[in-house]
């Protein structure tokens, strides 16, 4: 082997690289935030008394999760202009981020709805409040807390999915890579240096998701949880994984 | 529409039957507790008792009969249960504390929410009640931290913050460690004596006697016997009665 590896053109290109970065956190944390939102609405959906919108939910969550992210991310970019709804590229990968997020964020949130003692639900009733208000303010937090852990892989695992929108040219960091590729023709190089910024960004979310949850969660031990329900977190763990 | 020369009924249930799914569970169900009465539900397990308290706050639906609460009738699929359930408080076997919420906040979420009082108004009622069943020093602390006879206690508070006319109890000490028994029970007699309508599943014979206008004896769905303590205990008149209780006193 004779090649001789050379950094100093990748290293030229820091600021490519650091706004790529920055693009992408940008991208990431607004498409969660975005599909945290979304997908908890999506389950209050998918739950709803109503069969018409329970199907509706159903459709779109099934949708989402059995066609490749590519194609929902082209669909959404070069698709949806032709029904006259034209965004530049960043919209358009921040919209599919948000609606791909939100089918996976519904299913892990039932989940951990489900995971809650029915005494729980029960005595909100009986206090006389309704069902949004025991939703909202008895079920919500400890139903989040129950699938923290895997809500947070699903986060990673979208941040990591951020590199598909390089192919609609969204400016993030697989698309300044894939520049100073072009420019360079240090494949090995950009492409290590690559895989190892976004090993750091997947670190960073990590530690952060975790100070989050643990601010959010400093209540005691989860005294509220179903004891099957940790076998299903495992179960559904291993299915969004693999 | 009462009649002016009776006492107005805090509960009256008539012909009540409820199933699940192929199982009767409820058969026939007549029962009146007049306001400020107590009643004690007993029987053996799987007899119904908690179902029937249940079916009074419609966490239950019923399939046959009326129920009214303070005259205001139950509708079918829970209408008006809402209504109903802001004069009605219930103490659960598992305590069903909120465990994200400290204690004063358990008392205060659902005073807040329906009679859309002040926070500051709501955590005055809640220390009151709180100060009432003597655990107004936890107020800050995560369900979590407590014991089970303290946050039963919570519980009780918790209820009464909505101002109830009747309390349900659902086997309150069932879940209890034995020496935390005492604790919740002196908090029921307290509240007995506040001319609170009340009705308790439990089998705690002693609490029947010390605070129960009439104890009900129930088996397989049917209310069997009902009549004072005294007479209850003292000279049962049915045979079904009588086994019960010489199966739960006889050590």
């Amino acid at each position: 082997m004779n090649y001789t590896f050379d950094f100093t053109p990748i290293f030229l290109n820091w600021p490519l690289l650091a706004n790529g970065a920055w693009a992408t956190v940008c991208i990431s944390a607004i498409s969660m935030a975005l599909g945290l939102a979304c997908g908890v609405i999506l389950t209050a959906l998918r739950m709803a008394p109503v069969k018409a919108l329970r199907a509706m939910a159903i459709g779109y969550i099934e949708l989402v999760r059995n066609t490749p992210f590519l194609v929902q991310v082209f669909f959404i970019y070069f698709g949806m202009p032709e029904l006259g709804l034209r965004m530049n590229a960043m919209e358009a990968a921040v919209l599919a981020m948000t609606l791909n997020c939100s089918a996976y964020v519904a299913e892990i949130v039932r989940s951990g709805v489900e995971s809650i003692r029915k005494g729980q639900i029960e005595a909100g009733r009986a206090l006389g409040l309704s069902t949004v208000d025991v939703y909202r303010f008895i079920v919500f937090r400890p139903a989040i807390r129950a699938v923290y852990p895997s809500l947070c892989s699903q986060f990673i695992l979208m941040m990591l999915n951020t590199s598909l929108v390089a192919s609609i040219s969204a400016q993030e960091l697989t698309y300044a890579a894939q520049m100073i590729d072009n420019q360079t023709f240090r494949s090995f190089e950009v492409y290590f240096v690559l895989g190892v910024i976004y090993l750091i960004l997947s670190q960073l979310f990590s530690v952060g998701l975790r100070l989050v949850g643990r601010a959010y969660f400093s209540y005691g031990p989860a005294a509220d949880r179903d004891p099957t329900a940790h076998a299903r977190d495992l179960a559904h763990e291993y299915v969004t994984r693999s | 529409m009462t009649h002016p020369a009776l006492p107005a009924s805090a509960i009256r249930m008539s012909g009540v039957d409820k199933w699940f799914g192929k199982m009767q569970v409820l058969r026939g169900i007549d029962l009146t507790a007049n306001k400020g009465e107590h009643l004690v539900l007993c029987g053996p397990s799987g007899s119904g008792k908690s179902t029937l308290i249940r079916c009074i706050n419609a966490l239950e639906e019923i399939q046959a009969g009326l129920i009214a609460v303070n005259g205001n009738p139950l509708g079918r699929k829970g209408a008006n249960a809402d209504h109903i359930r802001r004069d009605v408080g219930m103490v659960f076997q598992q305590f069903n504390l909120f465990p994200h919420l400290t204690v004063l906040q358990n008392c205060m979420l659902a005073p807040r929410r329906i009679h859309r009082i002040s926070e500051a108004e709501a955590r005055d009622k809640a220390l009151h009640f709180l100060a009432q069943v003597h655990i107004a020093e936890h107020g800050h602390k995560y369900p979590a931290q407590l014991s089970g006879g303290q946050q039963q206690r919570v519980a009780i508070a918790r209820a009464l913050c909505m101002g109830p006319q009747i309390m349900l109890f659902d086997e309150p000490t069932s879940a209890l460690d034995p020496e935390m028994v005492k604790e919740v029970l002196d908090t029921m007699i307290g509240l007995a004596d506040q001319g609170i309508t009340m009705i308790c599943v439990t089998h705690e014979m002693g609490f029947a006697r010390a605070v129960a206008h009439r104890v009900i004896f129930m088996d397989k769905g049917e209310i069997i016997e009902s009549a004072a303590p005294t007479e209850f205990f003292g000279a049962p008149q049915q045979e079904r009665t009588r086994a019960f209780l010489s199966q739960i006193l006889n050590h």
